[in-house]
């Protein structure tokens, strides 16, 4: 059995179902995300994992241990906020020392903790400090350690780094990955950032309206995302209509041109499918063994470590990425090309 | 622009007349008790009454009570309320604005009249009836601690401060005593100073239960029969008032920063 396991959970309050039907199964040690737009129900759930809300339907175990009802303060599951929620009244040592005084751990053992969180969190000369006296960044890594002094059995936090700007999120989340594997502490994570979530996580659940759309690696969710939704809000996607479709052969017609698709990857729930495939996979020129369109450069947008055009292939636009060299040719707007992309790198949608 | 300022100041001059010149009439009177010179005798007069002294620390001790009782019960309800009940927030503002409404007279004869009978019989004791006195004033103190309370815990989140607290294994006594309370000292300093000022002076509830025992009633009677000494009073009982509004200002200011960090995220 999963060290931590959610089977069958659902939370309605009111008229509307926060989620539903939540299956997930969580290995000792591993880091899972959830990932789905806001109000898809990613906080109802991990605040239903930290006992903050019980479920209307469900079971979920810890440890072999059913926790489904249990009260927080008896779950020893650690959670860290958007907010920081820091006791303003205490010091940074007594912040982190909270728990384990309401452990009652001896004074000793508690000064030692104390200081290898700070120490894990770089902040040791911070220890008298208030919250109020250290930036965001730093008040979030001290909640961090706050949650972590009481060596809880999960780690909780939601969406810990949005209310950081980009500089400090982006080393914060690689210090939170850090933290994580040093302690190899199971740890759900709850993010609306695709990007945290696929660099951080060993799994990724993507959520949309209560319901989990996906659950895999992060490759596996980028590569081969089961749903349209996952598709469409995990990086870039086109979607582009097509005619004559051949399943048997794995062809069809894409406005006016013959393409080769994935035969053995078909997520197609609609009754007229639609060719999808991701802007970095097509390049200008021609391949071997690839499909091969022509079109006409729209608009060409340089982002830094991507050029992204908008080509028409005759009345269907798409997007392609192109990956910048100092030394790359650009193609102006109006200029007619060649676009091309391998057979495997398409699928019917 | 500078029109502006010119009317302000007027305002400003006109409110400040309004609010000094009775005390300063007040003062001036109150140092008339010896004939044709200004002397100190009505002052003195007062601070050799014993029966001063024994009234102002009545009062001030049912006053310390009441602000006991009164934090112990509202910090807990209107946390409660935020945390858990907020849609009776509105409901529970309104009944604790009810001693603006409801009179002081009217308060105490229901107060004398429910519980002096049976099956309560407080008014029997002097413990009782000073228990009857303290839950009067709490009633009285309702309005401004509650609002106090209530703005207090507005500038904390009081959500997320509690799951933190619960996540890392506290109960309920742990939060509330050692989380909410330190959080609310300002808070809860302000009420209890605006509290005792409002207990020290109050009159008609202290006649009716315990009379000339207190300090109100004793003020009202010396201002019946003493007439410089009854000026001096209302000077001190000024000064104790002001004190203890100084007090509040006092704490406010030393306590800024820190009330300033629980409005920051
Ligand atoms: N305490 C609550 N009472 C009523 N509805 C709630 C409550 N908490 C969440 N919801 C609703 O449940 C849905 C999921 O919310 P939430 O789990 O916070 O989403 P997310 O964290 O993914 O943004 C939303 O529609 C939200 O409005
Ligand atoms: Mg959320």
């Amino acid at each position: 059995m999963a060290y931590l396991s959610l089977s069958n959970v659902s939370k309605v309050f009111g008229t509307t179902t926060a989620v539903e039907d939540f299956n997930l199964e969580v290995e000792k040690g591993e880091f899972v995300s959830f990932l789905g737009p806001s109000g898809c129900g990613k906080t109802t759930t991990l605040r239903m994992i930290g006992g903050f809300e019980m479920p209307t339907t469900g079971v979920i175990t810890l440890d072999t241990e059913d926790i489904t009802y249990q009260s927080p303060n008896q779950r020893n599951v650690g959670m860290v906020f958007q907010s920081y929620a820091l006791f303003p009244n205490m010091t940074i040592g007594q912040n982190i020392s909270f728990g384990l005084q309401a452990r009652k751990t001896p004074e000793k053992e508690i000064k030692k903790k104390v200081d290898e969180m700070l120490g894990l969190v770089h902040l040791e000369k911070h220890i008298h400090k208030y919250p109020y006296q250290l930036s965001g960044g730093q008040q979030q890594r001290i909640a961090l350690a706050r949650a972590l002094a009481i060596n809880p059995r999960v780690l909780l936090l939601d969406e810990p780094l949005s209310a950081l700007d980009a500089k400090i999120r982006v080393e914060l989340r690689l210090e939170i990955r850090r933290i994580q594997q040093t302690m190899g502490i199971t740890t759900i994570y709850v993010t609306h950032d695709q990007e945290e979530a696929l660099m951080l996580s060993d799994r990724v659940v993507v959520m949309s309206q209560g319901r989990m759309e996906q659950i895999g690696t992060p490759a596996e969710i980028y590569n081969y995302p089961s749903t349209e939704f996952v598709a469409q809000f995990v990086g870039q996607l086109n979607i582009l209509p097509v005619t004559q479709v051949n399943k048997k052969d794995g062809t069809c017609v894409l406005a006016g041109q013959q393409v080769k698709f994935d035969q053995s990857f078909e997520r197609s729930i609609s009754e007229t499918p639609r060719l999808a495939i991701r802007p970095e996979e097509i390049q200008i020129g021609i391949g071997e063994g690839r499909n091969t369109l022509k079109g006409r450069v729209e608009t060409v947008m340089f982002l830094g470590a991507v050029v992204r055009l908008r080509v028409d292939l005759g009345g269907v636009m798409l997007s392609a990425d192109l990956f910048n060299e100092r030394n790359i040719t650009l193609p102006r707007a109006g200029d007619e090309v060649v676009i091309s992309f391998p057979e495997h790198s398409c699928w019917l949608i | 622009m500078k029109r502006r300022s010119i009317w302000s100041w007027l305002w400003i001059v006109i409110g400040m007349l309004y609010f000094i010149l009775p005390l300063y009439s007040t003062f001036d009177f109150s140092l008339r008790a010896k004939k044709g010179v200004l002397s100190f005798l009505a002052y003195q007069r007062v601070f050799e009454d014993p029966n001063f002294w024994s009234t102002i620390k009545f009062s001030l001790v049912i006053a310390i009570f009441t602000i006991i009782v009164s934090i112990l019960l509202v910090v807990p309800t209107a946390y409660w309320i935020r945390l858990r009940l907020p849609k009776l927030r509105v409901l529970v503002e309104f009944i604790s604005m009810l001693p603006f409404v409801v009179p002081a007279i009217v308060l105490v004869f229901g107060l004398i009249r429910v519980f002096s009978g049976a099956p309560f019989f407080l008014t029997n004791t002097y413990f009782g009836t000073y228990v009857l006195l303290v839950a009067g004033y709490v009633v009285l103190a309702l309005p401004f601690v509650f609002r106090s309370v209530d703005t207090g815990l507005a500038a904390i989140d009081v959500q997320s401060l509690t799951e933190a607290a619960q996540s890392l294994g506290a109960n309920w006594p742990t939060i509330i005593f050692k989380v909410i309370f330190p959080n609310l000292r300002v808070a809860i300093m302000s009420s209890a100073f605006l509290t005792l000022a409002t207990v020290i002076g109050e009159y008609t509830i202290a006649s009716f239960l315990v009379g000339i025992k207190s300090f109100g009633p004793y003020m009202s009677l010396i201002g019946q029969n003493k007439t410089y000494e009854s000026s001096s009073l209302a000077i001190i009982s000024f000064m104790i008032t002001w004190a203890f509004m100084g007090m509040i200002q006092l704490f406010n200011r030393g306590k800024a920063d820190t009330s300033a960090l629980a409005g920051a995220r």
